[in-house]
């Protein structure tokens, strides 16, 4: 039953059919690939890059024992920058929707803007920016902030640095959707019934903004936890993370094995981490 | 002093808004002042403003032809995946069926899955397939990636229609495909213009799915990323500031557009 009239009750699954099968061919039957070969073995005497199946689930574990470290990394980089853009985003969502005004769409614009520069761009950029050559640098030397060899590039501060700026957006529209449908008048009964504005916050506001709080740090962490271009380009080998690794394993080192297992087990993690936050934060509506 | 301090106190919020803006748009406007820097092949220190760099965005070698390459697959991929994406939305948005929770799971994994997994589990499965990496297969994984945001994009704007409008039309005679055309399409047509105009942002910025199946082809992220390591041309910068105007020009348009239209 469609909600407006009698209609064909195979309408819906006409209009599934083709993305449907589309996300079964592409998404569904690479992922089931992907797991094939996370067991597979090199073949005796064949070529690098030649494995067979000997369902080696061993695999796993070498594969995690071998970079625990960078599994380690990736999570708590991810962790922290999402935390951050949190912080930043937050405030600015809140002066988007209620103090904007008539300037509300221009600022909304402003802050998807960046995204139509190639992050890759403005990756870049901030690693000129802070580098040696940049102007931020020999300004705080100069000021002995910094000593003469630190670094801001090149180092895990630069690799949350860019994580956080690059995936701000992300964080910001959504709790600016959720910030925006708060009807003002809510926050106004909080006030006439004594409660001041940290109390306001604590008890209408932020409960109110939860689902946007729920997607906005969704939406930050799993790319972030997966990425390797902002460790790839503001970061050293000492932060290389999970990303990295599985880069390299597929590219360089040709090990399919090796690179399809580390995958399943971030993706693992991320799925696990992600249905208990879902479930702690108490919005399931978002699926 | 003390009126000081009160202003400072009530416009905290704004203040904090400006410097957050300013983080923001920092790389934004490094990205295009270098774009007429005067600094030759590797574009690392001022060296003095020229034109040059925009009147000969070609000039740098490949960074035109990773450019069209770019945009040749953003437009397929926003093509299609904004087809499928749209009538998956319309079947969630406007249908009770079985296996609608099953059909939303399926939409939400491609998005809770990070990129890299995507872009490993596509080339392992064009490899098993001995199907070359290269312009079809990046076409492939970006319809897959983008059709889970045309979802949610469209279906967002399904939601908010009042379904009274359509009853209203069919009270009136009007058929279901008259109703659906006339109707309900005008009314859900500004969401699939912003589900097209993100798929085409994602597809036209993605790097990693996009390193992982375009084999020897170049696209535009590409070639940022393999020329950071000597210095990026000037033209990238030229390219991608010219980026962000067309891009800020659409969207303003589409802005005017659609209050004119709220005003009639």
């Amino acid at each position: 039953m469609s909600k407006s009239g009698i209609s064909n009750p195979r309408t819906p699954y006409l209009l599934l059919l083709p993305g449907i099968a589309f996300l079964f061919t592409f998404f569904i039957w690479p992922i089931a690939n992907l797991a094939q070969t996370s067991t597979q073995t090199p073949i005796a005497g064949g070529d690098t890059g030649e494995y067979e199946q000997t369902l080696r689930w061993a695999n796993y574990l070498d594969a995690f024992l071998e970079n625990k470290e960078q599994f380690g990394r990736s999570f708590l980089y991810a962790a922290i920058a999402t935390v951050a853009a949190l912080a930043i985003a937050y405030p600015l969502a809140y002066a988007i929707a209620f103090k904007a005004g008539k300037y509300k769409n221009v600022l909304l614009v402003l802050v998807v803007a960046p995204f139509f520069t190639s992050f890759l761009l403005r990756t870049i950029a901030w690693k000129q920016i802070l580098g040696e050559q940049g102007v931020v640098v020999p300004f705080l030397r100069d000021l002995h902030i910094i000593a003469p060899s630190t670094t801001l590039t090149s180092s895990a501060f630069a690799v949350v640095a860019g994580m956080t700026y690059n995936f701000l957006p992300f964080m910001t529209l959504p709790l600016y959707a959720s910030i925006d449908r708060i009807d003002p008048r809510t926050l106004e009964a909080s006030g006439d019934l004594y409660a001041n504005g940290i109390t306001t916050f604590r008890k209408v506001t932020l409960p109110l903004s939860m689902p946007g709080v729920v997607a906005g740090t969704l939406l930050t962490f799993i790319p972030a936890a997966g990425d390797y271009v902002n460790a790839a380009i503001l970061g050293s080998p000492q932060t290389k993370m999970i990303g990295n690794v599985i880069e390299s394993r597929f590219f360089k080192i040709v090990d399919y094995p090796t690179a399809a297992a580390l995958s399943f087990t971030l993706m693992a993690a991320i799925l696990v981490l992600v249905s208990v936050y879902i479930r702690k934060a108490g919005t399931e509506e978002l699926v | 002093m003390r009126t000081v301090s009160r202003w400072f106190q009530r416009n905290l919020i704004r203040i904090y808004a400006v410097i957050a803006f300013t983080y923001l748009l920092i790389p934004v406007g490094y990205t295009v002042a270098f774009s007429f820097n005067d600094g030759g092949r590797s574009n690392l220190i001022w060296k003095g403003f020229t034109f040059d760099n925009w009147m000969n965005p070609c000039g740098a070698p490949e960074v035109c032809t990773a450019l069209s390459n770019s945009i040749k697959i953003g437009f397929l991929a926003t093509l299609f995946s904004t087809i499928l994406g749209t009538m998956i939305a319309f079947a969630i948005g406007r249908h009770k069926f079985r296996g609608r929770s099953t059909t939303n799971l399926l939409i939400f994994l491609p998005m809770a899955t990070p990129e890299i997994v995507l872009g490993a589990s596509m080339l392992s499965l064009f490899l098993t397939l001995k199907i070359n990496p290269g312009f079809w297969p990046t076409v492939i994984a970006h319809v897959m990636f983008c059709i889970s945001f045309v979802v949610v994009t469209v279906k967002a704007r399904i939601a908010s229609l009042d379904p009274r409008l359509e009853q209203a039309a069919m009270d009136l005679y009007a058929n279901e495909v008259e109703t659906f055309r006339r109707v309900t399409l005008p009314l859900v047509a500004p969401g699939i213009a912003g589900a097209a105009l993100l798929a085409f942002s994602l597809s036209f910025d993605d790097f990693i799915i996009t390193n992982f199946n375009s084999g020897t082809m170049t696209t535009f992220p590409k070639f940022v990323y393999v020329s950071a390591a000597r210095g990026i041309p000037p033209q990238a910068n030229v390219i991608g500031s010219a980026m962000f105007i067309i891009a800020l020009a659409v969207v303003i348009l589409g802005q005017i557009v659609g209050r004119k239209r709220a005003v009639k």
